[in-house]
């Protein structure tokens, strides 16, 4: 029975291997039929065609941004891109300091100056309210009932903001067109604008900006309560201001509460936008406000974060911008693609001159470990959007030769072993026993290199470690659950154990026979070879022989006992 | 295929063997004077070649232009903006790149436009790209903190893998060589540095260590138990080791840059520069240089590093006494 144990644990080495890409296989099968999964990985920007923005905040001198902030500007983007239509954007954070954008197609200049402007929230007195959409030609006011200021304004609210031609344009502003136009924009603080509330479906023209949005502190939501502290089943935002905006807000409440009608109404605004227009029921003097009204969990939890965004205002600038074509990048993809295949071709050929026969072995592996990553790159395409990059695709490309060394060292192992006088059957377990030792080292080594370049890699060469790192984790797995099963199944062949010319594993090509025609391997310590100054054969030989060390018959023995115990 | 086997079975027996151990001050002494050179050659040349991304400023690619003629670029972009710092080169048969100092968005769109026009090509075929002064910065600083995290860790990594800091030590020390002399032979040659390039860098660390790794790991089985036998000194038998796994190497180094070769061929003569012809040529020169290193620095090294350990100077002594004696 001592053979049949290599045997038994290479079949079940190979039956692993199954189930773990059937697995694989039946998780990716089972995600696309439910239509959430497709059959090829997703590709990134430089292979699809669009732009990638890398933004990093403007911060003042020594000011870092902490991670929260981050998000929450990733946040603001993601609304503000969300917002302008384009559909497909990609925001994420990168070594915490940067912001990515990837935008399918190329986005225009207002688009690039969105993304790139501060968050600007302001709270502006709302001075007059109309309907959404403009006013009806026939309804308009005649020239002579125009609003024709009586002074100047005395404070925001004032009605003498409103000029003839504010009018007009009031009446003529369509909130619906402009907001598909995006045309709202942050306004000249100083001066009055025209904006739009499209939750509330209401424009409105407002006073000048009275508090900024720096001003406050904090903002959070909560179930909404009345004045005995019962829960009224509603929901509220409360804000609370710094000590200069608490006071300027005591002003506002204070002149506001006075006033009637939509002049009871302060607007806060977001990018020139009125995100809530809550009426003013008190004088509020501590700078600790609560908004109530409508709201559902959702929108109040929306309308506290977009306060909190308002206290953080940040501006970004572009880092680096790529505008990828599609052709371009398909066109990268191919040429990618046949780099790969030329590659492949190339160790393929190449191993099949050093090895012949186990070239194929090596082969093989190679195409295991292929579909191994392919399924791994599609299901993480699935399950954590991973996107293939021009760079991840040179990663695996350069994969091919370091998985193929872990093979040329098994086999350079097994021949080494063959040329000590071992049959093939046991060369090929001691020789795995060492090579596997050596195989995970380097490959740590492997790992180690790309989880450091992945987490410390800025630009899209991150795709580069992570596939590198994919393809270390393929290769071991390969290796241990294909290559060496493979190579055990094999030794027991009539081709190799017998040393055919072809199989790579030609003793007679190896100098085992030499060993064999002197006086055994154990036998004489001719020294003078050693330093390679004769060239005789028979003194090889008995170098040869010779090279074991003690201690390396030791441990082979050792080996050899142990393979016995194992079959016990 | 014959003569390969056998004179890998050769370096196997030691019947043919190359002196690295012996040879070694020649090693360092050559690797001393590359090092030197290295260092000297960009502060006399004033530099890198430093790509747009540290410099910052425009670029745009336009593909699949019929005559890629560069004076028609030059004067579509001058027509329409006054750019400074203006470049314009020819990258393949049919792709022309140009690149210009910063710009401002309008100006970019205009010159993406002027360049389609002149170039009677669709918008589609221009690529723009619009790098600020400190993209360039900000990777080579990420670059330097992988580097020192990496290093530390593999060090660390290595000297509990050997169970001797004197691997670690002449791995980190040979691997400082590798990066040195990589950076010079890119100031000598003028290769321009892109972001792309000093992740390659990166990437030359990892395969110029798991190279040594793997040669470490047979110098360490060989001298495992160095003590029990009289037939090698300590230095024979790591010398005895590297010209084992020399035809590994070899093959190595082979297989891991036919791959690196194709990318680098696809990229630089059919896509141009970009991202895969600037990692492969970072790849392509370390992988050689790391080989090298590996036979002649790391290992050499190692045997330098232990040569005056009393252990092995007593074992020497031995062995060289028997051997004068079996001589006489």
């Amino acid at each position: 029975m001592s053979s049949t144990s290599p045997v038994r644990h290479a079949r079940r080495a190979l039956i692993w291997l199954c189930v773990l890409t059937v697995g694989l296989l039946g998780i990716l099968i089972a995600g696309v039929s439910s239509g959430q999964a497709q059959t090829t990985p997703k590709l990134a920007l430089d292979l699809e065609g669009g732009t990638q923005m890398i933004l990093a905040p403007r911060v003042d001198g020594n000011e870092s941004i902490n991670d929260e902030q981050l998000q929450q500007a990733v946040e603001i983007i993601r609304q503000r891109v969300d917002g302008s239509g384009v559909s497909e954007a990609e925001i994420s954070t990168q070594s915490g300091r940067n912001v990515v954008v990837s935008l399918p197609g190329t986005p225009d200049a207002q688009t690039r100056e969105l993304i790139q402007a501060s968050a600007n929230m302001e709270f502006r007195p709302v001075i007059m309210a109309g309907s959404y959409g403009a006013t009806p030609e026939a309804e308009r006011l005649a020239d002579e009932e125009l609003p024709e200021p009586s002074g100047e304004p005395e404070n925001a609210s004032d009605t003498n903001w409103i000029t003839p031609e504010l009018y007009r344009e009031f009446e003529a502003f369509d909130c619906e067109a402009a907001l598909q136009e995006r045309s709202i924009e942050a306004a000249d603080p100083e001066q009055p604008t025209i904006t739009c509330d499209p939750e509330m479906m209401v424009k409105y023209i407002v006073g000048p900006v009275e508090v900024d949005g720096d001003r406050i502190a904090d903002a959070n939501y909560g179930p909404a309560r009345n004045s005995q502290g019962f829960q009224t089943g509603g929901w509220a935002v409360q804000l609370s201001f710094d000590s200069t905006g608490a006071s300027e807000f005591r002003e506002v409440t204070s002149r506001l509460v006075t006033l009637q009608g939509a002049q009871n109404q302060f607007a806060i605004m977001l990018d020139g936008l009125v995100v809530s227009a809550p009426t003013a029921n008190a004088v509020i003097p501590d700078g600790n406000a609560e908004i109530t009204g409508n709201f559902t969990e959702e929108s109040a939890q929306q309308l506290a974060e977009q306060l909190k965004y308002g206290a953080l205002p940040i501006s970004f600038d572009i880092q680096s911008e790529q505008q990828i074509s599609a052709t371009l990048g398909a066109n990268q993809l191919q040429m990618g693609l046949i780099a790969g295949v030329i590659g492949l071709v190339l160790v393929a050929v190449y191993s099949l001159f050093q090895y012949r026969t186990l070239g194929l072995v090596t082969l093989a592996s190679l195409v295991v470990a292929g579909i191994l990553t392919y399924l791994a790159l599609v299901l993480l395409g699935w399950s954590a959007n991973y996107r293939l990059s021009l760079a991840g695709i040179a990663g695996i490309v350069v994969a091919i030769g370091l998985t193929a060394d872990s093979f040329i060292v098994y086999f350079e192992r097994i021949r080494d072993e063959l040329r000590d006088g071992r049959n093939l059957v046991s060369a090929v377990e001691t020789g795995w026993l060492r090579a596997r030792r050596t195989i995970i080292a380097s490959k740590a080594v492997n790992l180690l290199a790309s989880v450091v370049l992945y987490v410390m890699a800025v630009g899209n060469v991150r795709g580069f470690a992570f596939t590198l790192g994919l393809t270390a984790i393929a290769d071991l797995i390969v290796v241990f659950l294909f290559t060496h099963p493979v190579l055990q199944l094999l030794a027991r062949t009539k081709f190799f154990a017998s040393g055919h010319k072809l199989s790579g594993l030609d003793p007679s090509l190896l100098g085992v026979q030499p060993l064999y025609q002197g006086a055994g391997r154990v036998r004489g310590l001719g020294s003078a070879a050693a330093r390679g100054s004769d060239g005789s054969s028979s003194r090889a030989a008995g170098d040869a022989g010779g090279r074991l060390t003690i201690a390396e018959r030791r441990r082979a023995a050792a080996a050899e006992s142990a393979k016995e115990d194992d079959h016990a | 295929m014959r003569k390969v086997a056998q004179w890998g079975n050769d370096l196997y027996t030691g019947k043919r063997s190359y002196a690295f151990v012996d040879k070694r001050m020649l090693w360092f002494a050559i690797a001393g004077v590359l090092l030197i050179a290295s260092i000297l050659v960009p502060v006399v040349k004033g530099g890198f070649n430093l790509g747009i991304d540290f410099r910052g400023g425009s670029e745009f690619t336009v593909s699949s232009v019929a005559d890629p003629d560069v004076s028609i670029g030059e004067e579509a972009v001058l027509g329409v903006v006054d750019a400074e710092g203006l470049r314009v080169t020819e990258l393949t048969g049919d792709s022309v790149r140009v690149q210009t100092d910063r710009m401002s968005d309008d100006e970019t769109l205009a010159v993406a436009e002027a360049l389609s026009e002149a170039y009677s090509v669709t918008s589609e075929e221009v690529t723009s790209t619009y790098i600020g002064p400190t993209w360039g910065e900000d990777v080579s600083r990420q670059a330097l903190i992988g580097l020192v995290v990496f290093v530390v860790l593999v060090a660390v990594l290595m000297a509990i893998y050997f169970r001797t800091w004197k691997m670690s030590l002449a791995a980190i020390i040979g691997l400082m060589v590798v990066v040195v002399v990589t950076a010079g032979i890119y100031a000598v040659t003028g290769f321009e540095v892109t972001p792309s390039a000093i992740i390659g860098f990166l990437t030359i660390l990892s395969y110029a260590l798991y190279d040594t790794v793997v040669v470490f790991d047979k110098i360490r089985e060989n001298t495992a138990d160095f003590e029990e036998q009289r037939e090698r000194t300590f230095g024979e038998q790591v010398n005895l080791a590297i010209n084992q796994t020399l035809v590994r190497s070899i093959n190595t180094s082979v297989v891991a840059i036919l791959p690196i070769g194709s990318i680098l061929f696809i990229g630089a003569f059919l896509l141009g520069a970009g991202t895969l012809r600037d990692l492969a040529l970072a790849l392509f020169v370390g992988v050689i240089v790391g080989t090298l290193a590996t036979l002649y620095i790391q290992a050499p090294l190692y045997a330098h590093l232990r040569a005056k350990d009393p252990k092995i100077l007593s074992h020497t002594a031995e062995v060289m006494s028997q051997r004068e004696s079996r001589l006489a």
